[in-house]
């Protein structure tokens, strides 16, 4: 908990899509400011510092916040990078929120970014991994995942069913998100029926390739309330990004997020997730995440994961929605994703998510995934924080 | 512990791993840029996007401008004449470099634009080059939508 | 801005290539020396900021290599992708938060893994600029002749700050480049892109450096004495070379004017005793310093001639020996803070000079875009 409060006051992102040749990345960026900008009622002249991030490989640009600031406002102003993986966009969140909460700055400007299709995302995303040990036999994100996936599996006797009915929710839901790059629903047949990218995993359990941006400006305490009439309070966050060789992973158990998340909820004050969370926005990069993970968050107990889902209380409309916005599996501009399942959380809060809009969101949890099976965590509330 | 180290690796030949990542890229120009290098392709005219608000008129051209923040709508025809405000020329080869050096760089700040093109000088001997000196856009005789459109600046004649 | 000091700090030294190392070893190294210099374990770290650069390392993701060795493994960690000097700044936001009370930052490059022309190349525009084949050389040689011609800075002028520094790494054991040159020495070296001779541009070097910040409320509690953050500040010009005015610096001006403000220095030329500079060029270093206002524009030169900052000078600049005497991109900026942390403790042996007051600063992007500056004193 921090001793300065920061909230939300504003957010804005692009229409994404599979690719935007109509613009270029600067562009892009530029597209998702301006709608922030629009979202608080501010200036670019009212902004602090800027905190931008992205995954450099995906783009082949060196010193992106440098490059960026024709269109992310940063000329004449301080422009900061961090780069994290797929945790970059949760990671740029958390942020902003140390910047603001530091007291040395009081409205900073947050950009996630990405332009997948100017790219070849597996062949970047291999080099993630060590050149010696591990690159010459790593293929891509979905292989690592889907070693998950069988472990968990051969632990707790789920199947790629129950991986498909997390993909059919999310799908579903993002058929109310216009932002949503995915907007045709699914079922479990034509999941299943999908090819097999890695066993488990069909193609319409993960994610897709997208271009788009996102932007989120936090304000501190004294200018929070009079830039929006309900500000999204950041409680808290946390993160772990332990494991950098693919072998020492704990495979079938998301261990970053369990020590995230009780790291968090601890310092926070929740004692019940289940019960004291409203919605989750989890940055889930493939349906059976959805299962496995929320048994690391707390909301249930190991090995219940698939129960829950099926029994509709992660739906809209259920005991606690994961993914109104369709989620990951929807759209995945891998820089801006993180930050846009914050983004997404701050508008449930502030009661500015339209047609997916959740009632009475008091908390909203939001979450960053990435690098070698790494979380980030950010708990947001409609009440400001005790500090 | 750092002395341990090395002495338990004496004598033994460090692997080196060789590799290149091998991303290929290809940038979408977007609607902003591709109709600036349309322009040097079709019309051998160089383009400039003009701001409502300051007045400034970008070379290479914005989409917004970067200090309003508002969109510039104006395409404003500038050059091919232009002054040197800077130059250097290379002349050691490097691995980023296409042409055998001496490479003259240059930034050529276009009559009409407000900010100045980075490109290349020929024509002209590298002792020849000053600040403030006056060069034109020499256009190639096959052109790409692309910067190579314009094969290099030359002293205006 | 609430209390907060540097109370460790480590670095391997700076060398060519360290062919038996890994990023991890070298962040291993130096996060020990950093911990031990406070006084502290690991476990007394409550967040980790690492520093590094995807490009230069070869690999995406690339604070991947370092985390574990930065004692990051349950801990919360983040990633700066920038100079040493931001990392730092964005350690220091995190020990301010009230989430934190110490952070522990690291900074690594190991420039012998890669070809640092390509790499330089890559942060042109894809667009407009990069096909040229231009890089960091020749984009700075050709702000060298704009700053030159402006304020009539000579050649030889410039050819004084690598004599200078270079000399100065003689008496710094953890430099890359000890040497003892004359200006004809420098003059005559391989012209590499005017004008910049081989002898004005720093080395491409491997090294990792740490530096472990605590606020006000945790610094009593560790031996490793503090050296007060009083000011810290950054900010980021235009993107274009061709956008910019190269002869200036206006967002060093800026960032400067904020950190001095901070630390309620009006007189920065007289009450800054000691500075270290990013004089990634031999130009850089001159140019810098009246940007930042340590003295007046284009006076630079000839104040170096004078002697005014050698180390024995009226304002010490780069003792260390500055990038020319060991260049490893990313950690640079963080070695100067670390440098003027040595300073203001009186531990920095045979290049020691004498000063209370000290200011460091780093520089991100071509030709100086984005700089950060810090203002540190030995008292609070």
């Amino acid at each position: 908990m921090g001793k300065n409060r920061v909230a939300i006051v504003g957010t804005g992102q692009t229409f994404h899509k599979s690719h935007r040749p109509d613009v270029n990345g600067q562009e892009l960026i530029n597209e998702a400011v301006q709608a922030a900008l629009k979202d608080a009622d501010m200036k670019i002249n009212d902004i602090d510092a800027v905190v931008i991030g992205n995954m450099d490989h995906f783009e082949g640009i060196n010193y992106v916040d440098c490059w960026s600031v024709d269109g992310s406002g940063g000329v004449m102003k301080p422009i900061i990078k961090l780069t994290t993986g797929g945790t970059t966009g949760s990671t740029l969140a958390i942020g902003g929120y140390h910047l603001v909460g530091s007291g040395l700055f009081d409205r900073v400007l947050v950009i996630g970014w990405e332009k997948n299709s100017e790219s070849d995302t597996t062949g970047a995303i291999t080099t993630a991994f060590d050149p010696v040990w591990d690159r010459l036999v790593f293929a891509g994100a979905i292989s690592g995942l889907a070693v998950e996936a069988q472990s968990y599996m051969a632990k707790y006797g789920a199947t790629d069913k129950d991986g498909a009915r997390v993909s059919v929710r999310d799908r579903k839901h993002a058929c109310n998100n216009p932002h949503a790059q995915l907007r045709k629903e699914v079922s479990i047949e034509e999941v299943l029926e999908s090819p097999v990218l890695a066993d488990p995993i069909h193609l319409l359990d993960v994610c897709p390739r997208t271009d788009g941006a996102c932007a989120v400006i936090m304000a501190s305490e004294k200018y929070a309330e009079k830039i929006a009439r309900t500000p999204d309070w950041i409680w808290g966050t946390a993160n772990r990004h332990k494991y950098s060789y693919l072998g020492d992973v704990n495979w079938g158990e998301l261990d970053s997020m369990a020590e995230a998340a009780g790291e968090m909820f601890e310092k926070c004050g929740i004692k019940e997730p289940r019960k004291e969370i409203n919605v989750i926005e989890m940055y889930q990069p493939y349906s059976f995440a959805g299962i496995i993970w929320i048994e690391d968050m707390g909301i249930v107990e190991r090995g219940k994961g698939a129960e829950y889902i099926w029994s509709g209380a992660t739906d809209m409309g259920g005991e606690l929605p994961i993914n109104p916005s369709g989620g990951v599996i929807a759209c995945n501009p891998i820089g801006a994703t993180g930050l846009i399942r914050c983004a997404e959380a701050a508008m449930q809060v502030m009661g500015r998510a339209g047609d997916r809009q959740v009632p009475d969101v008091n908390h909203a949890v939001s979450t960053g995934f990435g690098g070698c099976m790494w979380t980030d965590i950010l708990l947001h509330g409609k009440q400001k924080p005790q500090i | 512990m750092g002395a341990g180290t090395k002495n338990t690796f004496d004598g033994i030949e460090p692997l080196v791993h060789k590799s290149q990542i091998s991303v290929p890229y290809h940038w979408w120009a977007g609607e902003t840029a591709s109709r600036f290098f349309v322009e040097l392709r079709d019309n051998k005219k160089i383009m400039g996007t003009g701001c409502g608000g300051c007045g400034k008129t970008f070379v290479p051209p914005r989409k917004t401008c970067p200090v309003c923040f508002t969109e510039n709508t104006k395409w404003v025809e500038c050059g091919p004449a232009g002054t040197v405000t800077s130059f250097t020329v290379v002349r050691k080869q490097q691995e980023a470099l296409h042409h055998k050096v001496p490479v003259i760089f240059a930034l050529v700040l276009l009559d009409g634009a407000d900010t100045a093109l980075l490109h290349r000088l020929d024509e002209v001997s590298p002792e020849d080059v000053k600040i403030g000196m006056k060069v034109e856009a020499s256009f190639s005789e096959t052109r790409d939508a692309n910067m190579t459109a314009i094969a290099y600046f030359k002293p205006a004649s | 801005m609430e209390r907060a000091a540097i109370i460790g700090t480590g670095m391997t030294k700076i060398e060519s290539a360290r062919h038996t190392e890994t990023f991890a070893d070298m962040a291993w190294e130096a996060v020990n020396k950093a911990l031990d210099d406070a006084g502290m374990t690991i476990d007394d770290v409550d967040n980790v900021v690492t520093t590094s650069n995807d490009f230069w390392d070869g690999r995406t993701i690339s604070c991947m290599a370092v985390g574990d060795a930065s004692g990051a493994s349950h801990k919360n960690v983040s990633c700066v992708e920038g100079d040493g000097t931001f990392g730092a700044f964005y350690g220091l936001s995190r020990a301010l938060s009230g989430s934190y009370g110490t952070t522990l930052v690291t900074a690594h490059s190991k420039g012998s893994e890669s070809i640092s022309s390509l790499i330089t190349n890559a942060s042109f525009d894809p667009i407009y600029d990069r096909w040229l084949g231009m890089d960091m050389v020749s984009a700075s040689a050709m702000q060298a002749n704009a700053y030159m011609e402006r304020t009539g800075t000579t050649s030889e002028q410039l050819a004084m700050v690598s004599v200078k520094n270079h000399g100065n790494a003689v008496k710094n054991p953890l430099s890359q480049l000890p040497m003892s040159l004359s200006v004809e020495d420098v003059l005559g070296s391989e012209m590499i892109s005017d004008p910049l001779h081989k002898l004005d541009c720093s080395p491409v070097s491997d090294a990792c450096c740490a530096i472990i910040i605590a606020n006000e409320s945790r610094v009593a509690r560790y031996s490793g004495c503090p050296v007060w953050i009083k000011g810290a500040a950054f900010c980021s010009d235009a993107f274009f070379l061709g956008d910019r005015d190269l002869s200036r610096a206006k967002a060093l001006t800026e960032a400067a004017a904020k950190a001095f403000s901070m630390a309620g220095i009006t007189n920065p030329s007289k009450e800054i005793q000691v500075a270290e500079i990013y004089d990634a060029f031999t130009y850089q270093e001159l140019m810098w310093l009246e940007e930042i206002g340590l003295c007046e524009s284009g006076t630079a030169g000839s104040k170096l001639e004078k002697g005014e900052f050698d180390i024995d000078g009226r304002l010490p600049v780069n003792p260390s020996g500055g990038l020319l005497g060991g260049h490893p991109v990313i950690a640079a900026g963080l070695i100067r803070i670390v440098e003027i942390v040595k300073q203001l403790r009186k531990e920095a042996g045979e290049y020691q000079v004498d000063a209370k007051r000290g200011l460091a600063h780093g520089v991100n992007g071509l030709c100086g875009q984005s700089h950060c500056v810090w203002v540190l004193d030995s008292e609070g």
